[in-house]
């Protein structure tokens, strides 16, 4: 089989990942692309053991203030998520779990406004063996459930502590239905709006009644914890009725049961989202605008071939992705660097073309944020606004002025990294511009960017003149238009 | 000192007559006739705000049987008179600014703004109010179609946005509004200083200069960052603006609010702004009557932002030049639910603020009463039902503050002859 070019490899992990270190790039390019998809896909095979090298030298570092503590410190986890983004081998397992974080957005604010700063960052982000109660924060969740089957996913999604908080659902019960979590699991989860009405969004709250939280473990070993549990006392019983089929047989009711079976309404209702055409359909656009491009309209043969795959399998995620990786259109050259990157995504990137050894992901957090995104908060449940929304002016100058940033912190390395190759301006142009790889610069500013570098003072490649000048020039490229493109 | 009707509509001609003939958003020539700056603040409410909440028919009999938990007590409210259909109406208790600004006859109170088949989504709702189209939502917002009717080239500082992220009602066709959230770290940074930082910056704006027309998508982004760097020096003059009032600290819509008053005094060129204070999605624990309640403390932010903003204006001689819009998804639900919240609803109301508004309570209560047939709600009697189009509030500020023509910017004629508040 033929092997796949280094421009495919890096559009599969510009995509499917965060970019490419260079160990990423030679191994992938030992591969062809079926085999980099099927890498990709497989994570499982690869070890998780990315957390064990946090703090390792060779690796990016972190800023904590009194001691690395994911599990309580909302700062902590978004540094080792990024660190995760940054050096995990499996990087389609963080990207999906990116993917599912903006799809079922919850945000960290709202938590720490209910329970506190320490109690919002465990059940966002807390793995079960560092926390004293066992409890696996959402975004650990999601990251297990990455590719999993997407009707599990919802019912997760359904039972997780910082969703109960998020969307109310701790406060749906019998006697006044609660509506925020039954209209969102409908327009934003699932089947997107417009595929049911009001009384259905009447019906939704009272199926979820009873789903709520207990609260076990004891306070002074640190182990006291909410967690789901159904409250039959607190259920709705009488039967439910949608204008949309719930059962195969095309029933739209969900009977009448005793409080004691009543959690089966849910799950009555769940699996009636997750294998609804309509949902296929919604997680087939986004798919879409995610993974292959944001340009022009969505091709509605990739919808339905991808729909159709996720029907066919009763909604397993893996083989949908799998789908989407080989598909005619991720492939098409329309839709190389067809993708706004988020922020996160940009910065991810940045610290992999342009070097981490020094820098501290603490230095991402602020700039993160005003840029627009910060990881474990976004603004409401419908996600962050994608595409043109992240560039704002003042968005764009955050993303410069980051790449300034990290291309001060990085000066020294870059300078010995570059004078290989800085015989002449014009060759070390190349070398920055193989390392920060971009849609195609245009020969206008090809050129201005070889003005730039002998507009104060001609060519020597001196280590002074490279160490203002490789800085220089990384921060105009990781700072450009182009660059911003995924 | 309410302003007369006479002067009102004077004032309202000659902005129109100047925007059509002018090349510029306001002329040199209406600068030396008199003319004063035209500036319009979009406030976004965001989460749907629970009218009933904010401007309160607190005699109405179903008002304390609907919310038992939520109701604001009569003797709490701050009377602001009856409208008329004769329904007495209150503020809500912590609004004491804004009853300021309505006595001195400078706020303008619309109630049951909303439109037909009003939708209860978040998503949607924002998309629609944004755009001013149900229809279809998903176009450009009624603020970027209004700055792409401006004659060409439109200075790039036209617009404000104090948020990080590009607000739906800004987005334009080729006008790209700055989102400038804190005009300290608005800056261009360099890894070098001096001379070698200066040829960074010259090189930047080269590169962006080069804009890749048959490449809409990073077409865009250099749009953005033209914006960008063309902004930055007259916006950093508004970094050091401390005002004549004290904005409160910890209040980020009350600071948002500094800079866009900064932005005027320092006259730097700005005539859109956008601000917004959020949080009001209450579906639990509501708690609009204790201090520090969730809804009180929303009641606080936006009154303490906006009575810092009007004082300051209004020592500056700046609040006559100056509206300010609110607008939020939907109202929510008449009845509290389970969880001492509401759930979404429809109509809702919006408010108008500024030293040339004809303040007052345009438009008519809901009646709370929950027979179906009630006329005033909706959704069997669950909901309140529009009055007035949101688009006729739209068109009264397009025609008669902006002075363009609501008809071409809405796609129809949505004017109101009863909405007269500016």
């Amino acid at each position: 089989m033929p092997l796949a070019g280094d421009p495919q490899i890096e559009h599969l992990l510009r995509r499917a990942g965060f970019g490419a270190r260079p160990d990423e790039l030679q191994l992938l390019g030992q591969y062809s692309i079926a085999q980099a998809v099927e890498y990709l896909v497989n994570y499982e095979d690869i070890p998780d053991d990315v957390d064990s090298h946090i703090g390792g030298a060779g690796y990016v570092g972190m800023t904590t203030a009194g001691g690395f503590s994911p599990a309580t410190k909302i700062a902590d986890a978004r540094q080792r998520w990024l660190f995760r983004m940054v050096h995990s081998n499996r990087p389609l397992q963080e990207k999906m779990t990116l993917f599912w974080h903006n799809h079922f957005a919850t945000g960290y604010s709202k938590i720490n406004g209910l329970l506190g700063s320490t109690e919002a960052a465990r059940y966002m982000a807390a793995t079960a063996s560092e926390d004293p109660g066992h409890v696996r924060g959402q975004m650990e969740m999601l990251r297990d459930l990455a590719l999993a089957n997407f009707q599990d996913i919802l019912v997760a999604i359904a039972k997780d502590t910082a969703m109960l908080f998020w969307l109310d659902g701790r406060t749906n019960t019998k006697a006044q239905p609660q509506e925020n979590f039954g209209r969102e699991i409908m327009e934003l989860f699932t089947m997107g709006v417009g595929h049911y009405t009001e009384a259905d969004v009447y019906a939704a709250a009272r199926v979820f009644t009873g789903w709520n939280l207990t609260r076990p473990g004891t306070a002074t070993d640190g182990s006291q914890h909410y967690e789901f549990a159904y409250l039959a006392n607190q259920h709705e019983t009488t039967a439910k009725t949608f204008s949309f089929p719930i059962y195969a047989d095309s029933g739209r009711t969900i009977p009448a049961r005793p409080a004691a079976n009543g959690l089966q309404d849910g799950l009555d209702f769940i699996a009636a989202l997750a294998h609804s055409p309509d949902t296929a359909r919604y997680l087939a656009t986004k798919l879409y605008r995610f993974f292959v491009s944001e340009s022009g309209d969505v091709s509605s043969a990739f919808v339905d071939r991808i729909a159709s795959t996720y029907l066919g399998t009763r909604g397993e995620m893996k083989p949908v992705i799998r789908a989407v990786l080989l598909s005619p259109e991720f492939w098409s050259p329309d839709s190389y660097f067809a993708r706004y990157s988020w922020p996160v995504e940009f910065v991810v990137r940045s610290v992999k073309d342009v070097g981490w050894t020094g820098f501290s992901l603490g230095d991402t957090l602020g700039p993160m944020a005003n840029m627009g995104q910060a990881l474990y908060d976004p603004p409401d449940v419908s996600g962050w606004d994608l595409g043109q929304s992240w560039f704002s002016t003042g968005a764009m100058l955050a993303r410069m002025n980051f790449a300034s940033t990290l291309a001060a912190n990085q000066k020294f390395r870059l300078a010995t990294a570059a004078k290989p190759s800085a015989r002449t301006s014009d060759a070390l142009l190349s070398w920055a511009l193989d390392a920060l790889v971009t849609t195609p610069l245009s020969s206008a500013n090809r050129a201005e960017l070889a003005n730039y570098l002998v507009a104060t003072g001609t060519w020597t490649g001196t280590d002074a003149q490279l160490q203002a000048k490789v800085p220089g020039l990384v921060h105009l490229i990781a700072g450009s238009p182009e660059y911003q493109l995924i | 000192m309410r302003i007369t009707r006479r002067q009102f509509v004077k004032g309202g001609v000659a902005a129109f007559t100047v925007t059509f003939a002018a090349p510029e958003f306001l002329s040199d020539l209406a600068r030396a006739q008199g003319a004063r700056a035209r500036n319009f603040v979009v406030l976004y409410l965001s989460g749907g705000n629970d009218a009933l909440s904010m401007l309160i028919p607190y005699n109405d009999p179903f008002y304390r049987s609907r919310r038992p938990t939520l109701a604001v007590p009569a003797a709490n409210v701050l009377q602001v008179g009856t409208d008329a259909s004769r329904v007495a109406l209150g503020l809500h208790p912590r609004l004491t600014g804004l009853k300021q600004i309505f006595d001195q006859g400078h706020l303008a109170l619309i109630q049951r703004t909303g439109y037909p088949n009003q939708s209860r989504s978040h998503f949607q709702g924002t998309d629609i109010w944004s755009t001013a189209n149900p229809a279809n939502s998903s176009g450009l917002g009624w603020v970027g179609r209004y700055l792409d009717s401006l004659p060409s080239p439109v200075d790039p500082l036209v617009g404000w946005n104090t948020t990080g992220a590009l607000p739906h009602v800004l987005q334009a066709g080729h006008v790209a509004v700055p989102a400038i959230p804190n005009p300290a770290t608005y800056a261009f940074n360099s890894p070098n200083s001096g001379a070698e930082a200066r040829a960074e910056r010259t090189s930047a704006v080269r590169l962006a200069a080069n804009v890749p027309t048959n490449q809409p998508q990073l077409a865009y982004v250099y749009g953005s960052t033209q914006s960008a760097l063309a902004t930055l020096d007259r916006v950093a003059t508004v970094a050091s603006y401390t005002g004549t009032v004290t904005y409160p600290a910890n209040n980020g819509f009350a600071q948002a609010l500094k800079a866009v008053a900064g932005a005027m005094v320092r006259s730097i060129g700005t005539k859109i702004f956008y601000v917004t204070t959020g949080g009001f999605d209450n579906h639990s624990g509501q708690n609009v009557n204790a201090a520090n309640g969730t809804y009180y403390n929303l009641m606080a932010t936006l009154n303490d932002g906006l009575l810092a903003f009007y004082t300051d204006l209004s020592n500056q001689g700046l609040h006559t030049d100056t509206l300010v819009l609110t607008f939020s998804e939907f109202g929510r639900r008449i009845t509290e639910n389970g969880s001492n919240g509401t759930d979404h609803g429809a109509a809702s109301v919006m408010f108008a603020l500024g030293g040339n508004v004809k303040g007052g309570l345009y438009g008519t209560a809901p009646s709370l009463n929950p027979d179906p047939g009630n006329p005033t709600l909706e959704n069997n009697g669950g909901d309140v039902t529009f009055e007035t189009d949101f688009r006729s509030v739209y068109a009264r500020v397009i025609d008669q503050w902006l002075g363009a023509d609501s008809r071409s910017i809405l796609g129809g004629d949505f004017r109101s002859p009863s909405l007269t508040f500016v």
